[in-house]
């Protein structure tokens, strides 16, 4: 068995009275990528700047390398890449200034971060904006930009704190391209998220969080198993609510969630469901079947949606 | 203080935040020009208009022109303003809308790093633009003696307090709104500093509140350096300024600690 690269036991962050994170535990092996997924105010940001050894954990223990940030925080630094939530490049410098002149604060000769600059460069599609204010980027440039400015010290671990917020499909999937080629190189991903389809993506392992705890862990698809059936009848109704569908819909599905706009029914076969539904005479103004998400395993484990 | 103080703050790291100041400055090599003619400004300034309104002055026992008296306040009020607005303006920036030491502390550097790097950084800036500003006074004939070479490690240690005041300062300061308190208090310190005209000008009331002007102990500091006039005050003046400067530095490291690394 390998040595796990991360692992944090019971790990506490409090905010005067408020604990952000409140008791997490997990293990990360090498080369795997790793998620997060939970809602904003989940203790997602909190609990990756513990690991990357920039805040201090409040209490519980925290390995990193086999290392101890609270002691050894420098050296933890050195061997890792961020990716933090919001971007903090250098404004004032050109692209390829900021690549070069993060390197030097972990001590890389010029002459090293010059080569590594050209290539990270080309790996993140920059080459062309080399020269240019980093102020004139597009929103998924300065995400690259910031991907590429991560990976200057050659990290063994790089961790990203939605690295895809706010950005269109097409910078996304470049974006998600490029990760993926970092895990075939070896590095460990850890990666927050509240896009349940990045998670199922890119993720071997994930742990879902909420209110500062992580409510459920493992596959994308044991998730799904354990925690949600293998099909979702998505039906509206022309109401202004849906509550008093729920009496009447209840002996179709597994389970049910009655949501603001339309009710979701858990169900093995999905096809077959929406026919019997239609036998009884009840009419939804739209159906839809489709395949459970973690979407749906959050809604079960918290009662609410994710997003918007 | 200063024993105990230096061991836990900062490392070898710290000039790489030096290196990063210059490496953002070169790209706005205009602004760093800028800063070898504004001592030019201030003194022409003086030496063609005020200097034949007002006549010569006296100075412990010494006779000199306006434009000898007043040189050393210029430079005392270059050093704070230098000194103020690299801090409070481009720190604020770093801290709250760059997030550029958020950046560098996912590095190996730390927060006494960062705090360090600042204090090189306006070290090496006041270095460069009082001797700039001495040379000026120079051949201009504004300085009153050869001791105006002293004037310099004073130039340096000024620069440095407002250095240390600017920083803990704009870790304080919310928004660009904000700035408009901060010039409410560079404005009166800059002109009740007896910058312009001796102390003994003040009623006395108003001379015990100017005393406590760290500008007031510069201007005073630099004049007496400059005319070669040592009295012991100025043992007195040096540590008004050193203290300020350790209390300034403490207090920046602990806001910056809260703010960055909560
Ligand atoms: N510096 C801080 N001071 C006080 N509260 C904070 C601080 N940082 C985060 N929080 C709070 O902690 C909770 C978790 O925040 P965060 O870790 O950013 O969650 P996420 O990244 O999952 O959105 C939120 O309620 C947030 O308001
Ligand atoms: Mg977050």
């Amino acid at each position: 068995m390998t040595e796990p690269i991360l692992q944090a036991r019971d790990l506490v962050k409090r905010f005067g009275e408020f604990n952000a994170v409140d008791g997490v535990s997990f293990s990360v092996d090498p080369g795997e990528s790793f998620g997060f997924l939970g809602p904003n105010g989940a203790g997602k940001t909190s609990t990756m700047r513990m690991i990357s050894a920039v805040s201090q954990p409040t209490a519980g223990s925290l390995s990193v390398f086999g290392l101890d940030p609270r002691t050894h925080g420098p050296e933890i630094r050195g061997r890792i890449g961020v990716v933090p939530q919001e971007d903090t490049l250098e404004l004032e410098l050109s692209v390829r200034l900021n690549l070069e002149m993060f390197g030097r604060y972990f001590d890389i000769p010029r002459a090293i971060l010059r080569e590594r600059a050209i290539d990270l460069l080309a790996f993140t599609q920059l080459s062309e904006r080399a020269d240019d204010r980093v102020e004139d980027l597009s929103g998924g440039m300065k995400r690259r930009l910031t991907i590429a400015r991560a990976l200057i010290n050659q990290p063994e671990i790089l961790i990203l704190d939605e690295p895809t917020t706010g950005l269109d499909p097409q910078a996304r999937h470049l974006l998600w391209d490029r990760l993926y080629r970092l895990k075939r190189e070896g590095v460990t991903l850890i990666i927050t998220t509240h896009y349940m389809d990045e998670a199922e993506q890119l993720c071997d392992r994930l742990v879902v969080m909420d209110h500062g705890t992580i409510v459920a862990s493992g596959t994308p698809r044991e998730l799904i198993t354990h925690h949600s059936t293998r099909e979702v009848v998505e039906l509206r109704f022309n109401t202004d609510s849906h509550d008093g569908y729920h009496d009447r819909l209840a002996p179709f599905a597994q389970r049910l969630e009655v949501l603001p706009d339309r009710v979701l029914l858990y169900v093995d076969e999905g096809d077959e469901t929406l026919r019997r539904i239609h036998e009884h005479q009840i009419t939804p103004m739209s159906a839809l079947v489709r395949r459970s998400s973690l979407e749906d395993v959050f809604l079960r484990l918290t009662g609410r949606t994710l997003v918007d | 203080m200063l024993t105990r103080t230096l061991p836990r703050f900062g490392s070898r790291r710290s000039l790489r935040v030096f290196e990063r100041n210059l490496t953002v400055y070169r790209s706005q090599w205009l602004m760093l020009i800028s800063g070898f003619f504004e001592p030019l400004f201030y003194l022409l300034s003086i030496g063609l208009g005020l200097n034949h309104l007002v006549g010569p002055l006296r100075v412990g026992g010494h006779v000199v022109s306006y434009a000898t008296f007043v040189a050393p306040g210029m430079l005392a009020t270059s050093a704070m303003n230098g000194a103020m607005i690299d801090t409070i303006f481009n720190t604020f920036f770093r801290l709250k809308i760059s997030h550029s030491y958020d950046a560098i502390l996912s590095t190996p550097l730390d927060v006494t790093d960062v705090a360090l790097g600042e204090v090189w950084w306006a070290l090496a800036r006041a270095g460069a633009y009082g001797a700039s500003f001495i040379v000026c006074m120079v051949l201009l004939g504004d300085a009153g003696s050869a001791w105006v070479a002293l004037c310099w490690p004073a130039a340096i240690l000024t620069s440095l307090t407002f250095s240390a005041i600017g920083l803990a300062a704009c870790t304080y300061v919310r928004s660009w709104q904000d700035f408009d308190l901060v010039t409410l208090v560079q404005l009166p310190i800059f002109l009740f500093s007896a910058t312009f005209f001796p102390i003994s000008l003040y009623p006395h009331w108003l001379g015990a509140i100017v005393a406590i002007s760290p500008l007031y102990q510069s201007a005073a500091l630099l004049r007496g350096l400059s005319l070669g006039v040592f009295q012991w005050v100025m043992l007195g003046r040096i540590a008004y300024l050193v203290v300020l400067a350790l209390v300034g530095l403490r207090v920046a490291a602990n806001r910056f600690r809260r703010i960055l690394v909560p």
